[in-house]
């Protein structure tokens, strides 16, 4: 397994990999929390249309995918969304906005340049193995300044999302921390894109997330948990992968998570039985 | 630009008579299951059957069988299991999580079936994004089968359909199997999904199984008219997309959600401007 | 840090007070004292204001005439010495986090940041989690604290909200129709911790009620919102035919039924298009 990190390929995605598994665990415990699952559907639809549309304009996709991500993001938590929202609006509107995305795509085979295909391959499917040096760093950066964020925001954010009328009397900011919070989902889509794609994106920030909540009760723990269950996933992801190149490495990533899931859900709460103690406070 | 020549060109494509042949069923079809669909709330399990079948169409492609078995196939088998599992308790967030879960593990599993067939990652855009070229005669011919037994179905279970769809207590006392009738529609949901998922991709069904459908509740409030309006716009929009599409270098994805959608702003805004402008009894 | 009043200074006091929402007038020339350990029941029927009455005093809706006091300052600036329970806080039942998380937040959950695991932090950290298992005996919810709180029955979850409401040793405790979707044994039960709460720890209480009957022997002061102004004093005084009379403007009873509840008979519904913002 150590030949395995002598590769440079497989030294940049664990790089950026672990990275943005961590920040996907973390920031999905929330989503999962606050019931904002379908955002992250709604992001990975933008997240595909944005990256396309920067690509046909012939600039980094990575500014399209974030500058759209995060504003979708911050837009649909000012419109306050715990899906309030119909679900038939939403869906057509992000079902249309897929479709702007094979627009953006046709504009960019129009341009001719080859490999357009694997262009529209990796959006959808994520590119871990082919991340350049830089761009690993860059990523990884990126997730460790939101992590950071998070971090600091989720104390008051956790009140906020399972108490917000006494949050909000005990001064807690609950209304800006709605789209504040959508807007670190969306810039957390637009990394997760890049490692498993924008189609599985949403994936990787509810799988991990689902099965800490269904292995303990207490916040924290489930927080850690949740983060620790994604890089998890992500690593035993891209080793499967390496061992199997015929097997895509987003896909070895979201089975792994989806097991995650499965087993969490089948088996008895182990880790709730020792809280019965009456001393106990995470 | 003479219209009557231009579709006298494109009927003489054979391509294109049987494009618009598999689009005239399929939205005959979405259109009238669609409209229950709405009204019962369910527009994600249409998404996520249509989702499902996307590694069956993979699969069989992989495996050398038409993809169209494989669609259906794999709604159906999908429609089977959603409609075995009992109602959950845990939530709505948590049924979210699942539901993502599911729709992840099926796109990175279609994928990793794509990827094995070697040379079809061209074919990965017209099993998402669907496609005019490449409707085989023996497709349309299924397609002419599933969709008439769909219909008939539909029609002879319209009365209790509609009755448990608004009132299933009510419906339960007066001896209609609920259970039975729910399950049943769950299955022509899938083959719904699995229709349209030929025209319009796996991943843009809504176009046709929502839009004309939230259009047509938008119009009227009576069943028998919704359903016909709700046929119509989806007719309506298929063979206007395809016709574009076949003229314009952008693809039929992005017509038929633009054209869905744009129908569905229509109907919205007329129903707006209709409301403000009538009086209102308190 | 402690900041104890004084014996005679009111914890809550308003004086001709009046509250504008919408442009239109809720209530005015409201006078009010609440001192401390006192109970203190905000009565009335539907629609007159109640909840909005308990929000001007959080300094979560601004009052545009008369001053409003709360432990000494303009209402919402010491509201980390008032414990909160808003009107019907039902948890969604799939909630996974547990009553003690819930109370826990109750005492720091403003604060910024994420708490360190608890081998790492000492003292304070052994504080916190020593006060969060003391208020939770207080209230008698140590068996079912440590379930999801959606799975704790109505009567449960009251217990473990007003352990949220008590953990930062408040000095006022405002409760919105706290008993409102209990059945009554459990109304029984809340209303006695409550007393009891306000008599042990000298807290005072001013409770919003939709019914008087469960509170009635424990309330010190009562104080009757209608729409042609508001009366306070003590129940005896104005829970009587004459004062809800003079109150309402038409004629009203009050009766005591065998078991000595009053009732109060003639009330008149507000009108058809008054409707309360209740958010």
């Amino acid at each position: 397994m150590i030949a395995m990190f002598s590769h440079p390929f497989i030294q940049h995605a664990f790089l950026a990999g672990t990275a943005i598994a961590l920040l996907s665990g973390l920031v999905g415990y929330f989503v999962v929390l606050r019931g904002q699952v379908f955002a992250g559907d709604a992001l990975s639809h933008v997240a595909y249309a944005g990256a396309l549309a920067a690509l046909a304009a012939g600039v980094d996709l990575r500014l399209g995918l974030f500058a759209a991500t995060i504003a979708v993001g911050v837009a649909l938590g000012l419109l306050g969304g715990r899906g309030v929202a119909d679900d038939v609006v939403i869906g057509t509107v992000f079902a249309w906005v897929l479709g702007l995305g094979v627009f953006f795509l046709a504009l960019y085979t129009a341009h001719g340049s080859t490999g357009n295909g694997a262009a529209n391959v990796n959006v959808l499917f994520g590119s871990i193995f082919g991340i350049s040096f830089g761009a690993a760093v860059v990523a990884a950066l990126i997730a460790a300044g939101l992590i950071a964020v998070l971090l600091m925001i989720a104390r008051p954010l956790l009140f906020a999302s399972i108490d917000p009328v006494v949050a909000a009397a005990r001064g807690v900011p609950v209304r800006l921390l709605g789209p504040l919070f959508l807007g670190i989902v969306g810039a957390s889509a637009a990394e997760a894109s890049q490692a498993v794609g924008a189609l599985l994106l949403f994936g990787l920030l509810a799988a991990p997330a689902a099965a800490a909540q269904r292995l303990t009760d207490r916040p924290w723990p489930a927080l850690a948990l949740s983060g620790g269950l994604a890089v998890g996933a992500m690593w035993l992801g891209l080793w499967v992968s390496y061992v199997v190149p015929q097997l895509p490495p987003s896909f070895a990533i979201m089975s792994v998570a989806a097991a995650e899931y499965a087993l969490a859900a089948i088996r008895p709460r182990l880790l709730a039985t020792h809280a019965h103690r009456v001393d106990d406070t995470p | 630009m003479n219209l009557v020549e231009d579709v006298r060109l494109l009927l003489s494509y054979p391509f294109m008579v049987n494009a618009l042949r598999a689009g005239t069923i399929v939205a005959v079809v979405a259109g009238a299951i669609g409209y229950f669909m709405v009204l019962r709330r369910e527009s994600f399990a249409g998404h996520t059957l249509a989702v499902i079948g996307f590694p069956g169409a993979a699969g069989a492609t992989w495996l050398g069988i038409n993809a169209a078995f494989g669609y259906f196939g794999f709604c159906i088998a999908g429609a089977l299991v959603i409609a075995a599992i009992p109602a959950r308790h845990g939530g709505h967030s948590e049924e979210s999580a699942a539901i993502g879960t599911v729709q992840a593990m099926a796109l990175a599993a279609g994928f990793l079936f794509v990827s094995l067939y070697k040379g079809f990652l061209s074919g990965l855009n017209s099993l998402l994004f669907g496609t005019i070229i490449g409707v085989t005669d023996d497709q349309v011919v299924v397609l002419a089968v599933a969709g008439g037994a769909c219909l008939l179905v539909l029609v002879a279970m319209a009365r209790p359909l509609l009755f448990v769809s608004i009132d299933p207590a009510v419906a339960a006392a007066r001896g209609v199997p609920v259970r039975l009738v729910n399950g049943a529609f769950l299955i022509l949901l899938g083959v719904a999904a699995a229709g349209t998922s030929q025209v319009t991709g796996s991943l843009l069904v809504f176009a046709l199984l929502v839009a004309p459908a939230a259009t047509a509740t938008r119009l009227t409030a009576s069943p028998a008219v919704g359903v016909l309006i709700s046929v119509a716009v989806a007719v309506l929009v298929t063979l206007i997309g395809e016709a574009i599409a076949y003229f314009s270098p952008y693809p039929i994805g992005f017509w038929v959600t633009s054209l869905a959608f744009g129908c569905y702003l229509l109907a919205t805004g007329y129903r707006a401007i209709a409301d403000r402008t009538r009086v209102r009894t308190a | 840090m402690t900041g104890t009043v004084a014996a005679e200074q009111d914890v809550v006091s308003l004086d001709r007070v009046a509250t504008t929402v919408g442009g239109r007038t809720i209530w005015s020339q409201v006078s009010l004292r609440v001192r401390a350990g006192e109970f203190v029941a905000v009565l009335g029927p539907n629609g007159v204001g109640k909840s909005t009455l308990l929000k001007t005093v959080l300094g979560l809706q601004p009052a545009t005439e008369g001053e409003v006091r709360v432990l000494g300052e303009r209402p919402g600036r010491r509201n980390a010495r008032v414990g909160y329970l808003p009107q019907r806080r039902a948890f969604d039942a799939g909630a996974r986090i547990r009553g003690v998380d819930v109370v826990r937040l109750g005492l720091d959950g403003d604060r910024w940041g994420t708490p360190l695991p608890a081998l790492l932090r000492g003292r304070r950290g052994r504080a916190t989690r020593d006060r969060v298992r003391e208020v939770i005996g207080l209230v008698g919810a140590a068996s079912y604290a440590h379930r999801p709180i959606g799975q704790c029955s109505g009567g449960e979850q009251q217990r473990l909200l007003i352990a949220q409401a008590l953990v930062r040793s408040p000095e006022l405790l405002v409760l919105d129709e706290p008993l409102d979707s209990l059945d009554v044994t459990s109304q029984a039960s809340v209303s006695a911790l409550i007393r009891s709460v306000c008599r042990s720890l000298r807290v005072a209480v001013l409770m919003v009620a939709h019914d008087v009957n469960p509170i009635l022997p424990s309330l010190d002061r009562v104080i009757y919102l209608a729409h042609g102004g508001a009366v306070m004093g003590t129940p005896d005084e104005v829970i009587t035919a004459d004062t809800l009379t003079m109150l309402y403007g038409t004629p009203i009873d009050v009766l005591r039924d065998r078991n000595g509840r009053l009732v109060v008979v003639g009330q008149p519904d507000t009108p058809p298009d008054h409707r309360e913002q209740r958010s």
